[in-house]
């Protein structure tokens, strides 16, 4: 792994502070919006594992961010579980095990098929949301309740707050940063981009690609797992648009417009799709007609996404530090 | 189940079969000689069905229609592969996804803004609007019968062109070795070009054939996007042949599944393309291993 050119994790870290103190400052609309960008980019976060880092391409990444949504509605309703504590970890657990079993399946694809099989699979699930009655069928369920944070009976906070909602949020997605930059920064981080790089190769000197294939498939399961629990908490109701193809091609539109393989790319991709989504909506009915577009110009334009631009230069001469140097030092990806 | 029933059902299931061949083996051509993964070909289906709605309001029959709808298509189809897929033939599946998405979402609003968001029926000629009886009880409307004779041309015509002429040599030719054909001196980009826009075409008068069956309406590509990706997933991706295979067992999979499971009928082709790949990662015909 890469690691964050210094300039660049300075304006990180003032990004960070910049969005901790930001809803003291702005009307309601734009905590929630702010806290649906946050959605977005862990989403699109765990699909960068699997797309930037591992080179499996998945247009069916919503079957695990639809399905966490579903797990938390049905463990409100059907086991009167309302704690955060034991809601988000049983989640979790839901997904990783349906990411297991997904990436068992679908790994044992590559390349085009396995665009192909992720795609049909989670379609299978979102039929089988629209069409069950239990699931409440393509109306979806809705969730009684936030979950509730206490500890010892004490509430520590109430997620029931917007603004609380969204400090809750940016906790999950600098926890989902974290996680994610442990992971790559480890051995099996190392061993994931041997497979990425030369895949036979590094079958040949022994590593069981397959596995570290799957473990990557499940951890970007969980971790979507945790946008789509914040996503349905944050709405108070899942449907089976939450398993849409289009949720999925909206992270994949994500990742490339922010930058595969950088983790903090499609942050700054969720940011900028989603609140030109908002601009657009607001201006025509037929606001989809503009991202199909932006989306074609991007492809054609910017295929390496808004981290390939040179931030890090400009970040580096306002600070003075010769970023330039830095940046030209540095390894190229493949 | 009594044998007419299942008469009549084996009949729906080779129709829809027949249809989804089309759709399947525009995609799989597409793939097999471009080398592009087409998520946009559901669209052409769409577009070809609400311009034979259309052109059937206006000219007042499906078959004029159809004959003024399929040139049109075509036309489209060479646009889109000039306008757009044809930067994507060097680059990773990756951008062919998301332009193809891009493509999805301009159909999708174009769509809505010139026909809005109803469902639309399209009436079935009054010529082919008899229906065929059975038994005392059960009968088989002629038009299905029609879609299969239809789609049976087209195939056959497709059989003759890849096997019989210089255009189909060339085709098999790209499908197997695009650098060689190049090499050899033939104009690839025309006849990319060529095979896209027959792939949207003969996708698009799947369209055309259905609208009356299943009427317009929003969202009827992607439908059949995805049930053409779980065909050509089970046929191999390239293979005519697979996409045949493919298309009639989905055929088969989907009418019975909704007799038999009518609860999980949406489900079972998945559970279905799950099975081939659990036992054939690659596909039934498909030819090197994934």
């Amino acid at each position: 792994m890469r690691p964050i050119p210094r300039s660049l994790l300075g304006i990180l870290l003032v990004i960070v502070a910049l969005l901790a103190v930001f809803p003291q400052f702005v009307e309601r609309y734009y905590v929630q919006l702010a806290t649906k960008i946050i959605v977005m980019a862990i989403f699109a976060m765990s699909l960068d594992l699997l797309v930037g880092y591992t080179r499996l391409v998945s247009l069916g990444h919503a079957a695990f961010f639809g399905l966490a949504g579903y797990a938390l509605a049905v463990l409100q309703r059907d086991l009167g579980l309302v704690s955060l504590w034991t809601t988000l970890p049983l989640t979790l657990v839901v997904c990783a095990l349906a990411a297991l079993l997904v990436g068992a399946l679908a790994i044992r694809t590559s390349g085009i098929y396995f665009i192909m099989v992720t795609l049909a699979i989670a379609q299978m699930l979102y039929y089988f949301a629209n069409d069950t009655k239990a699931l409440g069928g393509s109306d979806g369920m809705f969730l009684a309740t936030k979950p509730t944070a206490e500890l010892f009976g004490v509430a520590i906070f109430d997620l029931k707050n917007r603004t609380t909602f969204y400090y809750f949020a940016l906790a999950a997605l600098v926890a989902s940063f974290l996680v994610a930059r442990m992971v790559l920064a480890s051995l099996f981080g190392r061993a994931i981009d041997a497979v990425r790089c030369n895949e036979p190769r590094a079958r040949a000197l022994g590593f069981t690609t397959w596995h570290y294939k799957l473990a990557m498939f499940t951890i970007a399961g969980t971790v979507a797992g945790l946008a789509g629990y914040v996503g349905a908490a944050q709405d108070g109701i899942v449907n089976p648009a939450f398993l849409s193809w289009h949720q999925s091609g909206q992270a994949l539109v994500i990742v490339i417009l922010g930058g595969m393989g950088t983790l903090y790319g499609p942050v700054a991709g969720a940011f900028v799709l989603i609140v030109l989504e908002d601009v657009a909506a607001g201006i025509t009915e037929h606001w989809l007609l503009f991202i199909g577009v932006f989306v074609i110009a991007v492809v054609l334009l910017l295929p390496r996404g808004i981290a390939s631009l040179p931030l890090g230069d400009f970040a580096g001469r306002l600070f003075g530090r010769g970023a330039r140097k830095r940046a030209a030092a540095e390894p190229g990806d493949d | 189940m009594d044998v007419s029933s299942f008469l009549v059902q084996s009949l729906n299931s080779v129709q829809y079969g027949f249809l989804l061949f089309l759709v399947a083996s525009g995609l799989t051509l597409i793939f097999g000689i471009l080398g592009v993964i087409n998520l946009a070909h559901g669209s052409f289906f769409m577009i070809g069905a609400y311009l034979a709605h259309w052109l059937a309001l206006k000219t007042g029959n499906l078959f004029v229609a159809i004959a003024l709808a399929l040139p049109l298509s075509f036309l489209l189809g060479l646009a889109v592969e000039r306008l757009a897929i044809g930067f994507l033939y060097a680059r990773d599946h990756l951008y062919q996804v998301l332009l193809t998405y891009g493509l999805i979402l301009i159909f999708n609003e174009l769509q809505r803004i010139l026909w809005g968001n109803d469902v639309h029926g399209v009436p079935v000629p009054a010529l082919l609007s008899a229906s065929i009886p059975l038994t005392e009880a059960q009968s088989y409307p002629l038009y299905r019968f029609f879609i299969s004779i239809a789609c049976i041309g087209v195939a056959a015509a497709m059989y003759v062109v890849i096997h019989r002429t210089k255009l189909g040599m060339l085709i098999r030719a790209g499908a197997a070795n695009r650098e060689m054909v190049e090499l050899l001196g033939f104009g690839v980009k025309r006849l990319y070009a060529l095979v896209f826009a027959l792939g949207a075409a003969l996708t698009a008068f799947a369209g055309m054939l259905s609208a009356p069956v299943n009427s317009v309406y929003p969202g009827m590509g992607e439908h059949i996007l995805i049930i053409s990706f779980v065909v050509v997933v089970i046929g191999g991706l390239g293979s005519i042949q697979g996409a045949f295979v493919g298309a009639m067992l989905i055929g088969f999979v989907d009418t019975f599944g909704k007799v038999f499971l009518p609860e999980a009928a949406s489900l079972s082709v998945y559970a279905f393309m799950a099975a081939v790949l659990l036992w054939r990662p690659q596909g039934l015909f498909g030819a090197r291993p994934a």
